[in-house]
This record gives structure tokens, sequence and C-alpha cells, in this order.
């Protein structure tokens, strides 16, 4: 009777910890947390050129600090643009409407993100609501062609 | 040349037919899980026998490899001057890889082998007909409870393996080499989604643990009861253990992570 009380315990602590692993893969080493906040949110959209490398569930931030992620990239099918959904956190519910929305790149090489920079006006974006200033992705093989097509300008006699 | 094509036709036919029988006998197991649920002491016992004595190798196993991975990956990573990104290399290959498949192949080792010996010796010393005999069915009484034990430790021993692993690697990554701590876990939570990485790497390890246990507990149910009957059976599981997690990897791989 005493060993199997003994082996028991020994089952318990065994689920018990690699209940506590799973919890810790969940919410120290994936985002997990950031799931659970997005809970309250609300939908901005904006419309870009060319969104880049933007995927679902990429970041969505002002000055660095991220507010909310994507949630579906499609194509308009009137104007060729891409339409970015944005699931933004219920806190940050006082977003001017000239706020406007950039495709930027994290590092040289990371992951691309939206960053929103607000803007001055009384009015604030609501639920649904489009982003009307937008920058596109800087792609990087159209930034040396320009650089180098204005070098060519610059000195004709060569 | 004739006798040549013959053994080839009989081998084939004859393993057709083990997969058929292992089929049954898989749905015979299953058909236990009503029976096992009003005798939960079944299951504990055997949870015991396979989960906790397989407790301490995926511990030590998962802290190596993770300690190995930290370095590895530093030496790599530091090429490129971004070792910051190693909590990333470190937990996204645990999580989605080595976690399940090492610790499958662990798992077959020490559990998965020790259910076929343990179940093909009760075989040749008769102690299955012996339940047979008082109308007893030894499938359910034998069989199911283990499958489900391994069943259910398998995603738990993965988990293990993987949280060791990440724990590994920062101690080597962040105590020994000098990586930034902050750098280390944020990068890895910024990059590893819990719907894409964990949840598939848990998939990954549950069918992996239903795999092992049923090989394993099909082998031994089926062997010839001699001890050398036993000893083969035993290498056999080890063997096709092994081939079907790594096979079924891939596959699962593909379907997870192919559309990226």
């Amino acid at each position: 009777m005493q060993r199997t009380s003994v082996q028991d315990t020994l089952v318990g602590l065994f689920v018990a910890i690699s209940i506590v692993a799973l919890f810790f893969l969940s919410l120290r080493v994936s985002n997990l947390d950031a799931y659970a906040t997005g809970g309250d949110t609300y939908t901005l959209i904006a419309k870009f050129a060319n969104s880049g490398g933007l995927k679902a569930k990429s970041a969505v931030s002002i000055a660095g600090v991220r507010i909310g992620r994507i949630e579906s990239i499609h194509i308009d099918p009137d104007s060729f643009e891409a339409v970015v959904t944005m699931a933004i956190n219920r806190r940050y519910n006082n977003l001017p409407e000239d706020t406007s929305a950039s495709v930027f790149t994290a590092g040289l090489l990371g992951e691309q993100y939206i960053s929103l920079e607000p803007g001055g006006m009384p009015d604030i974006l609501k639920d649904g609501d489009q982003i009307e200033l937008t920058q596109s992705a800087m792609v990087l093989e159209q930034l040396i062609g320009k650089f180098l097509f204005s070098k060519a300008e610059e000195n004709p006699s060569e | 040349m004739l006798t040549l094509l013959e053994s080839l036709g009989r081998h084939t036919r004859l393993t057709f037919t083990k997969l058929g029988r292992g089929s049954f006998f898989f749905m015979h197991t299953l058909s236990g899980l009503g029976s096992l649920l009003l005798r939960p002491r079944l299951l504990i016992n055997q949870l015991y026998s396979v989960g906790v004595l397989t407790f301490l190798i995926i511990v030590i196993s998962g802290l190596f490899v993770g300690m190995v991975l930290g370095l590895q990956g530093y030496i790599v990573l530091s090429d490129f001057g971004s070792e910051e990104a190693l909590g990333v290399m470190v937990a996204a290959s645990l999580v989605r890889e080595l976690g399940p498949v090492v610790t499958a192949l662990l798992f077959a080792g020490r559990a998965g082998s020790a259910l076929t010996a343990e179940i093909g010796l009760m075989k040749a010393t008769e102690q299955l007909s012996g339940m047979e005999m008082m109308a007893v069915d030894p499938v359910r009484r034998i069989i199911t409870p283990r499958f489900f034990a391994g069943f259910l430790a398998m995603p738990l021993l993965a988990a293990l393996f993987s949280s060791v692993g990440v724990l590994g690697g920062q101690l080597v990554g962040v105590g020994l080499l000098g990586v930034d701590d902050g750098a280390y876990w944020s990068q890895m939570k910024f990059a590893l989604d819990f719907y894409d990485d964990i949840v598939n790497g848990v998939i990954k390890s549950i069918v992996f643990g239903w795999v092992v246990t049923w090989i394993a507990l099909f082998e031994g149910y089926d062997c010839i009861p001699t001890s050398e009957g036993v000893s083969r059976a035993t290498t056999r599981t080890v063997v096709n253990s092994a081939f079907s997690i790594l096979g079924l990897d891939f596959i699962l791989t593909a379907l997870m992570f192919g559309d990226q």
C-alpha cells in the first residue's frame, strides 16, 4: 500500500512538472500572451502601394512599442493596392485621424512591421476606419536603381 | 530464381498480413478505453513505468542537447554578428523538431523496448493465454492501459525536453558565452508563434507517442514466444519506431511548415 502511494505521488509530480513545462513554452518561449491581450481590439485599415514583406501577425507599433498586430493582407481588386487590416489594442483608442502608417524593417535583415505616427488632429480614429497617410515598404532594388539613376544624371559626361 | 521470387512474394504477403493484424490489434486496444476509465489505477501504474521512469533520461538529454545547440549556434551566429538570435535558433529547433523527434527516439529506446520485452515475456510464459482462460481479455487488461499511458506521456515528455533544452541553451549562451539575457528571451518570444510552433510541436509528439507505443505493444503481442523471439521483437520495436518517427516527421513538417 505504501508503495502505491509513493508511485501516485511520483506520477502526480511528473504530470505537474510537465504541465509547468508546457506553460513555460507557451508563455515564456512563444507569444501566447500577445494573443491574450489581443482579445479586446479594434480594427484599422491601411492601403499600401507595396506591402513588402509584411505578414499576418506582424507587429504594429507606435514609437517602437507594440500596440497590435496585422490580421490580414489582401489586394483591393479595383486599385490593386495592398489592404492591410490591423487589430489594435483597445487601450490605444485615441489615435488622431491624421495618423500615418509606414512599413519599416527591424534592423537590416529583420522582420517588417507597421509603424504608426500620430498626427495632431483632434478627431480620433474609430473601429473600422482607414488610415489615409501611408508610406510603402522600401524595396532595396528600387533604392539602388534610383541611386544609380541620379548618379548617372550628375555626371552626364561619362 | 523461382524460389527467390517465391520468397519475395511470401515476404510481401506476410508484411501486409502483419500490418492488417496490427490494425485490428489497434482497434481492439481502443475498444478497451471504456473499461479503462472505470479502473484509472491501471493507467496510473503504467504512467509510472512509462513516464516517470523515462523522466530522468529526457531531462538530462534535453539539457545537453540545449547546451550543444547554444554552443554550436553561437559559433555560427557570431560569424554574422547576430548572437542575439541565439534564443530563436535554440528554441525554434527544439520546439519544432528536436523536442518531439529526439524525445520519441529516446522514448522508443527506454519505454518502447521495455514494453515489448514485458509483453513478449508475458506471452512466452503464457500469462496472456492464462488470462484468456480466466475469461479476461488480455488486450483490454494489459495492452490498453499501456497504450494510453504512452499516448499521454509522450507530449508531456517532449514539452519537458524542449523547456529544459531552452534553459540549457541559456546556460551556455548567456551564462558562459555572454549573449544578452534580455535579447535571448525577447527575440525568442518575438519569433516563435504559439499556434504555429508550440501547438504543432505538441501535435507531432502526440503522433509519435501513438506510433511508438503502438509498434512496441504490437511487436510484443505478436512475437514468437521464445527467448529469441522476444529479443528479435525488441530489436524490431526500436528499429521500426526510429524509421516511423523520422519518416512521419518529414511528412508532418511538410504539412505544418511547408506553406511558409
